[in-house]
């Protein structure tokens, strides 16, 4: 039986974690390459990795951390920000990412899931895509979250995964930074509809939170947080055993 | 000295930091003369089945792995570099493989459940334990990340996971073996398998 995963997230600036909250408000707060290992001892099934810098030396730095990690992190990686162009992908991929994740990229140029599949498969191609409800609907925002792009957000998944992405993360504007659980009613939308992993991801605060997503959406495969693991507020060995004390299949590791 | 098979099919970089983390020497090369006297060999891969068979031939690196085979050099298949090891593939077509071990390579019946096959999954050994394996125990988990899976194979079958029903994890005919998941990826666990292929002795296989 596969696992649900538990997938920390790594916002990385100026080669270091950093965390906002509803996208605002970073501050820098610990070494990636020491989170990571952590992270893998302790028990996280996959990490993901957001290059959230702007600047060419920015960027540089992102692919020296995200090599490091890799030499010493034997889990998957997938790593998203700043992707636009396939020589993005070959940039990380040569860096040790396994996935990579696109989202305004692929809103400025949809064709970029497809182009980006054919070369790596779609198993590597992660559709990230940020939702808030606006009159009622579930609408697509690019650049953080701070761009209104109009878009529907079933039809763009929708469209995403026809393109070839092999994997959703769903992150709900609505929830995030609130800790007050994940969005539930958004993450069943959008699990209904697509064929491919969901993942996850904004306001979880805590364990239970994650058992009630796994619980009430078994169609949904991974959760993914930021802060409350940075913080330690959520330990990953903890919530794995939790999972597997509510019946739901969760790989542990053996500390 | 272990040797990793470079046909530019797949990310080398996670295989070749996992031997160093366990330390073990690797090289990574596409020379077949390094090949054929390589003390090992990790056959890696991800993708398609007939781009990669294609990329072999035209290096002529297909028949230095039938010449390492044969010769008894332990050769360790990983993800595609497991599936072409066997006969045949049904990936977008009908396509000869390297042939080495018996079986065929079709996408996983999955019948409702997601495809591709991608995560953490258990390990079942069945009744004797291959020493590729001497590290792990029944029920640890590895990652996969397939669409399609070796059937026909019963006799080399050396693991298998569940996902749908009975899915081949690992392969063994003698010096040739297979991971359908990805060790490197694989954690701690996944290290060990490595580190125990790096141990075997040619009497054990």
């Amino acid at each position: 039986m596969i696992t649900k995963r538990i997938i920390p997230c790594l916002d990385v600036r100026n080669g270091q974690v950093v965390k906002g909250m509803n996208f605002v408000g970073l501050r820098e707060i610990a070494s990636p390459v020491e989170l990571a290992k952590q992270y893998s001892e302790s028990g996280a099934d996959e990490l993901v990795f957001y290059d959230i810098t702007a600047s060419s030396d920015g960027r540089d730095l992102f692919t020296d951390v995200l090599a490091e990690t890799a030499r010493n992190v034997f889990i998957p990686l997938t790593v998203g920000g700043g992707i636009r162009t396939l020589a993005d992908f070959d940039r990380v991929l040569k860096c040790g990412a396994d996935k990579v994740s696109v989202n305004s990229g692929a809103i400025a140029d949809p064709s970029l899931i497809g182009r980006a599949a054919k070369v790596y498969g779609d198993q590597c191609v992660v559709l990230s895509v940020d939702v808030k409800r606006v009159d009622g609907v579930y609408r697509v925002f690019a650049k953080g979250g701070r761009e209104d792009t109009g878009l529907d957000a079933l039809e763009w998944i929708k469209r995403g995964v026809s393109e070839g992405a092999g994997e959703i993360v769903l992150n709900s504007i609505d929830t995030d930074g609130v800790k007050k659980g994940f969005d539930l009613e958004m993450l069943r939308a959008v699990s209904e509809i697509v064929s491919v992993p969901v993942i996850a991801s904004g306001g979880a605060g805590c364990i239970e939170d994650f058992i009630r997503l796994f619980k009430t959406l078994p169609k949904v495969d991974a959760g993914l947080a930021a802060s409350i693991f940075h913080f330690g507020e959520v330990r990953i060995a903890e919530l794995k055993k939790e999972m597997k004390r509510n019946a739901i299949p969760a790989r542990i590791v053996k500390e | 000295m272990t040797v990793i098979v470079d046909y530019g099919v797949g990310n080398l970089f996670s295989l070749r930091s996992s031997f160093g983390a366990i330390g073990e020497e690797a090289v990574v090369t596409s020379d077949s003369a390094e090949i054929e006297k390589a003390e090992r060999i990790i056959l890696p891969g991800v993708g398609a089945f007939a781009d990669a068979m294609e990329k072999l031939r035209a290096s002529g690196l297909d028949a230095s792995l039938r010449r390492a085979a044969e010769k008894g050099t332990p050769i360790l298949g990983i993800c595609l570099g497991m599936q072409l090891l066997f006969e045949k593939s049904y990936e977008y077509g009908e396509h000869e493989g390297l042939g080495f071990i018996e079986g065929e390579v079709r996408p996983i019946p999955v019948d409702g459940l997601k495809l591709p096959h991608m995560g953490w999954n258990a390990l079942a050994f069945g009744e004797k334990k291959h020493p590729l394996f001497r590290y792990l125990q029944e029920g640890d988990y590895v990652y996969f990340v397939h669409s399609y899976a070796a059937v026909g194979c019963d006799p080399s079958v050396i693991a298998r996971t569940e996902y749908g029903g009975a899915v081949t994890a690992a392969v063994a005919k003698r010096n040739v073996l297979g991971c359908q998941f990805h060790p490197e990826k694989s954690g701690a666990l996944g290290l060990r398998i490595l580190k125990a292929f790096c141990e075997i002795k040619e009497g054990e296989l």
